[in-house]
């Protein structure tokens, strides 16, 4: 799983209406762990950066939606 | 004073004409953690922050508008050759009784925007702490439309609109850093 995902275990009863989802889970983008920005992080190229929304790798974090992800998508 | 190009700050594409998902990209239009919300909350706390940080607040707010142009340019897209027929099954009868096809600043629920989604509170702890969690809900906001989207063109743009608010979320943290420094400083002095 993607590492800037985590998850957690709800409660299943045994009277819900719905089948259970068993895992749920949460974005952890990586600037939650990062601080102040440290000095010479890795960079994109301009033209890199232009298309993913950031200069610098450590900060990029693309979201796929399940529907993406089953179809073998997510390698943006 | 703004310099204003005319293009868009990340070339809007979209699949096919879906007046639904216009419905709910709305939410990022005229919603409470919306586009406009966010350029309207930072360029207006601007002028009661410390100098270190306004000019982050003119950026950021800055490009929110250009953010809110591509939102725009997004539900235009998806909407201007639907059917009225096609926009009821959307949900969106509601929409065109009022407007047509025109843009208009609600959120995804048909609530007109209201400057109560803001606030300037003039302590700067306050409105950077407010601009922090304003970009974190925005960034779900758009996990949740590109959750409901199966148009391949618009999740792009989408993906590329949520990191900016990672981004923007990161540099609000650091002025945050930025202005504590400043307060143990003048304790040392």
């Amino acid at each position: 799983m993607n590492p800037h995902h985590k998850a957690y275990n709800p409660y299943i009863s045994p009277f819900d209406p719905c089948p259970p989802i068993q895992t749920k889970t949460y974005s952890t983008p990586p600037h939650l762990y990062m601080g102040f920005q440290p000095l010479n992080l890795e960079q994109f190229t301009p033209a890199e950066a232009l298309r993913a929304g950031t200069l610098w790798k450590p900060f990029f974090d693309p979201y796929f939606s399940p529907h993406e992800l089953a179809k073998g998508g997510g390698q943006s | 004073m703004w310099v204003y190009e005319k293009k868009l700050q990340y070339p809007v594409r979209v699949s096919g004409c879906n007046p639904m998902l216009a419905k709910f990209l709305i939410e990022q239009y005229g919603g409470a953690d919306g586009e406009l919300a966010a350029a309207l909350r930072y360029l207006n706390q601007r002028y009661t922050i410390p100098g270190k940080v306004i000019g982050l607040l003119n950026d950021i707010g800055t490009e929110e508008l250009a953010h809110l142009e591509m939102i725009a340019t997004m539900v235009y897209k998806l909407t201007k050759d639907a059917t009225p027929d096609q926009m009821k099954a959307a949900g969106l009868g509601e929409h065109y009784a009022d407007h047509d096809k025109a843009l208009f600043y609600h959120n995804a629920a048909g609530e007109p925007w209201s400057a109560k989604y803001i606030q300037a509170k003039g302590d700067p702890i306050a409105d950077l702490y407010e601009d922090i969690a304003a970009e974190e809900k925005a960034r779900a906001t758009y996990q949740w439309i590109i959750n409901m989207s199966d148009d391949p063109d618009l999740n792009d743009g989408l993906r590329f609109l949520r990191e900016r608010e990672i981004i923007h979320s990161q540099r609000f943290r650091e002025a945050v850093e930025i202005l504590k420094d400043e307060r143990d400083r003048k304790v040392i002095f």
